[in-house]
């Protein structure tokens, strides 16, 4: 067996709010990614997902607790010293952020944030060859004219080249794992596919694996190995691509599948009602269960645990894939 | 009759926890800053009753660098630099409340005004207001104080001059934000006249700012009046205003202790007004820090 | 960008033309008198000399003919005449600016130095006690009467500790070198005068740093808080995210885009070197154009005291348009458009 690329056990993350009390935006959660394939977590804002994985890369402000583990290639990197955690980030995890107008430093022309972050980690190369090299990079991601846009400033891209330079960025120093936060949120339509295809490709390419943060399910069907779905800080189901989507266990993928829209099916769309629960008010029991149609009793007052029932696992008490939800009809 | 007593009652109580919870609020540094102007306003109301030298007569001998009789020397005249510093608060402090009192009155309405009624009324203030500020304050200040000759009176005019528009840009920009909320726009629909409106609905909204930044610029004008009087635009050689002291302290500074005393008198009131402004706009205004 | 500065240019000579009618109307209140502010007292009986005055700036003619009069010389040039020095005042005003700028230069970059740097130290070590004696040492720089400070400052290095010279810009009997500029630093590098470099900069030094601490207040509250709000934004966590340690996002990332809102208060904290020179001047007779306002306010000599706030009102704006400018320029967002 082969040592997953990433792998969380019980993470958590804490915040502390105004009046001084602690609450958890992520209370838990277990997965895994190996080498070179691609997880893809789905979630409503505020679900913790982007917290998640800015905790383990000690991206958060500095008020958040985080505790449980995270090992990348095997090494822990919760608690890990801040001096060798910055080997890590940019070396061997690239990070792609969802909105490439604010996080590209509006002073700074593209080229140079991109041969920063060679430099950063190789000393050897001279300034010169690093915007050589980002050159190079903005090449690959398919952006024309790079010799004339290495010397542009953020502003001066359009939000799709500007994603794809952030995408040559995330890829300067080849690295192992790529965490992209919703990377195509902040574009338009039209450009969210041509996108998602570079990301992919690349990856692909380079054999890098992907972790696709994603409020939209449909994002990451046609990509994703795996695929796990989050709600209010746990993960709620979580399986291989397939049977997240033909063999739905839990009620809130099945709403979420229920609010993508698809081309061929002239059915309406149908919205989640309700909003999720405040991490510093999280009711008793499942906290979906406000917000679930087959809620019962149990649902209120018991937390269900994930484990495998079919062929994803979820965490619910009444599942709705294979027999019982034949049942239920 | 007992209602009314104990309404009024409740309002006291209420205006002691405000203060209650002012306190609370407030950091350390603030709390030091209004201990300090009150220090200033206590003196400024006693001091005559003070167990302390006279300030306008020779008390000791000339010059004398601190010491256990006189804590702070003695001038070229053998007056007690302490006692006269401690004087000076009564030229200094209430000069510094007229003119911000002043500048805050009159900047308020014109920049009321400006921003309730518009059209040309704004137009014609805020030009006015735009002409002030681009004179550098300090020589504003010592061209209408020369021009209307000498004396504290004119150099107050001067500082008022140069503080109004301040407080008009500040109290427009209220009024232009209070004007399109709900209540007014009710009020309007309801028939009200404009300087009901203005009073009533829109002026009562707009002080916070305005109040924090007067705390903050009541240093700023006590160092102001020190300057000119430290020119000889301001106060007039006996009376021991601080910017005259150091005047007098400048033309022998090899006595340095007699232009210490007042020196650290304004230092510590600029201090204090700028600590105390600090904290209140912490606490009431979040969206300026 | 361009119709930016032109609209702030249109609104110059708007301003001067309120400035100088302020100034006409100051002039015109002067004890009920506009001849006392051209003419001295002693020479009022002077009948000869009280026509000729009348004559030159009109006095015998209605207020708009007289504010013709003014506007004209004003445009001209002409400032009047200094009861004091008997000299065209501005003349003396152009003599004596050099000396001013060179002053005020010098303030503005031991103020921007200090500022930035305790700006850095305290954004870096934010909540310290570092950072909280970065913000006292800047703080109280702003809040001293300069007048004092100065005159306490010089007491201390001068009298007591002979580290620097006294006041003044040469040593009483070194004369100043050849003019070029007009500033001493510079002419004398000019002439090749190392000594009498050394000397003017030594000179220079005491009264630069007062000046300079009293503006270090508000750029250090400034870079602070926009330092700290840098370290807040996605840029920076996108640097982290690249593996840039702590003291690479604060130098690379932030301190650039706190720059820009520094250049736009510098034009502000130029009102404060104006008020601060004038005092400064005073204390360290410093033969510049606050030592001269301050003379000719204390001595009532009207014609000077308006030729110094007119131009004084002029360098203000000047100072503000070159903020605009250079606020626009360091902005690449605005720089381009």
């Amino acid at each position: 067996m082969t040592t997953p690329l990433l792998e969380l056990k019980d993470l958590r993350v804490g915040f502390k709010d105004a009046e001084g009390n602690w609450a958890e935006a992520v209370c838990g959660i277990d997965l895994s990614l190996d080498p070179g394939k691609v997880l893809g977590i789905v979630g409503e804002s505020g679900s913790g997902k982007s917290v998640a994985m800015m905790a383990f890369l000690q991206l958060l402000p500095s008020g958040a607790r985080v505790d449980g583990h995270a090992r990348f290639m095997g090494e822990e990197l919760i608690g890990m010293p801040a001096s060798r955690i910055r080997r890590i980030r940019g070396k061997d995890i690239g990070c792609v952020f969802q909105d490439p107008l604010t996080a590209f430093n509006p002073v700074i022309p593209i080229g140079k944030q991109i041969a920063e972050a060679i430099r950063l980690h190789d000393r050897s190369v001279s300034q010169r060859d690093a915007i050589k090299e980002a050159e190079r990079l903005l090449e690959m991601v398919s952006i024309p004219q790079p010799a004339r846009r290495v010397r542009q400033y953020p502003h001066e891209f359009s939000g799709g080249m500007r994603q794809r330079a952030m995408i040559a960025m995330a890829l300067a120093n080849r690295p192992r794992l790529i965490i992209a936060d919703e990377p195509t949120t902040a574009l338009d339509v039209t450009v969210q596919a041509q996108i998602l295809d570079l990301l992919v490709d690349l990856r692909k390419e380079l054999d890098i694996g992907l972790v696709l943060i994603t409020h939209d399910l449909g994002v990451v069907s046609g990509i994703a190995d795996e695929i796990a779905v989050m709600y209010s800080g746990r993960v709620v189901e979580r399986g291989a691509t397939e049977p997240i989507f033909y063999e739905t266990a839990h009620p809130y993928t099945s709403a979420l599948i229920g609010a993508v829209p698809t081309i061929d099916e002239a059915k309406p769309l149908d919205p989640i009602e309700g909003t999720p629960p405040s991490i510093f008010a999280r009711p008793p029991g499942c906290s979906f269960a406000p917000r679930c149609k087959r809620a019962q009793d149990k649902c209120r007052s018991n937390d269900p645990a994930l484990e495998f029932q079919g062929a994803t696992a979820s965490a619910c008490h009444f599942p709705m894939n294979g027999a019982f939800r034949a049942e239920i009809q | 009759m007992t209602e009314l007593v104990s309404s009024s009652d409740a309002v006291k109580r209420a205006r002691f926890n405000g203060l209650k919870w002012l306190m609370r609020r407030l950091p350390l540094t603030s709390k030091i800053g209004a201990a300090i102007l009150l220090f200033w306003i206590i003196a400024v109301l006693t001091v005559s009753f003070w167990p302390i030298d006279d300030p306008l007569a020779m008390v000791g001998r000339r010059l004398q660098p601190p010491s256990g009789d006189y804590w702070l020397g003695t001038d070229a005249l053998g007056r007690d630099v302490l006692s006269r510093t401690l004087h000076g608060s009564v030229w200094s402090i209430p000069i510094a409340f007229v003119v911000v009192f002043c500048a805050v009155v009159i900047g308020s309405a014109m920049g009321a005004v400006a921003g309730f009624f518009g059209g040309w009324w704004d137009s014609i203030i805020m030009r006015l207001v735009d002409v002030t500020v681009s004179f550098p304050p300090i020589l504003l200040a010592m061209a209408v104080a020369a021009m209307l000759g000498p004396g504290l009176a004119n150099a107050s005019i001067a500082m008022v001059i140069v503080w109004w528009p301040i407080y008009a840009r500040l109290m427009r920009a209220q009024v232009l934000e209070m004007r399109e909320r709900d209540h007014v726009e009710a009020a309007v629909a309801g028939g009200a006249g404009p300087f009901r409106v203005l009073t009533i609905h829109v002026l009562p909204l707009c002080w916070t700012p305005t109040l924090i930044n007067a705390t903050m610029d009541f240093g700023q004008v006590v160092l102001l009046a020190a300057s000119l009087s430290f020119i000889g635009l301001g106060a007039t050689p006996p009376s021991p205003e601080w910017g005259s002291m150091i005047s007098e302290g400048a033309a022998r500074f090899y006595n340095w202790w007699i232009a210490f005393g007042p020196g650290m008198a304004i230092l510590s009131v600029v201090l204090a007004s700028s600590f105390l402004g600090d904290g209140l706009r912490d606490v009431f205004d979040r969206r300026s820090t | 960008m361009l119709a930016y500065v032109i609209k702030r240019l249109i609104a110059i000579p708007f301003l001067l033309l309120g400035v100088a009618s302020v100034s006409f109307m100051l002039s015109q209140m002067t004890k009920g008198d506009p001849l006392a502010a051209l003419v001295p007292e002693r020479m009022m009986s002077n009948t000869e000399v009280v026509a000729a005055v009348k004559a030159e700036w009109g006095l015998d003619k209605p207020l708009p003919v007289r504010y013709a009069a003014y506007l004209g010389n004003l445009v001209q040039g002409d400032l009047g005449t200094s009861f004091a020095t008997r000299r065209p005042v501005a003349a003396d005003i152009a003599q004596r600016l050099p000396a001013t700028l060179e002053l005020v230069v010098c303030a503005m970059i031991v103020g921007t130095t200090l500022g930035l740097s305790l700006g850095l130290l305290s954004a870096k070590y934010r909540g310290s006690v570092v950072d909280s004696l970065a913000r006292m040492v800047a703080l109280v720089g702003s809040s001293l009467p300069i007048f004092w400070s100065g005159l306490i400052l010089l007491y201390l290095f001068s009298v007591r500790l002979s580290i620097v010279p006294g006041t003044g810009r040469l040593p009483a009997r070194v004369d100043p070198p050849p003019d070029v500029t007009g500033f001493y630093t510079i002419d004398s590098l000019i002439a090749g005068d190392l000594s009498l470099f050394l000397q003017s900069i030594a000179h220079l030094a005491l009264p630069a740093f007062v000046l300079g601490w009293a503006v270090t207040g508000i750029i250090t509250r400034l870079v602070r808080s926009s330092l700290i709000e840098g370290m807040a934004q996605d840029y920076a966590r996108t640097a982290r995210a690249k593996g840039a340690p702590e003291h690479v996002v604060l130098i690379n990332h932030a301190l650039p885009n706190a720059m820009i809102p520094l250049l736009t208060i510098l034009g502000f904290t130029f009102a404060y070197l104006i008020t601060g020179a004038v005092l400064t001047e005073a204390i360290f007779s410093w033969p510049g154009i606050g030592s001269y306002a301050v003379r000719a306010a204390s001595s009532l000599d009207y014609p000077a005291i308006g030729g110094v706030t007119i131009v004084g009102s002029v360098a203000f704006l000047l100072a503000n348009l070159l903020t605009d400018i250079g606020y626009a320029w360091a902005n690449p967002r605005i720089r381009v458009h």
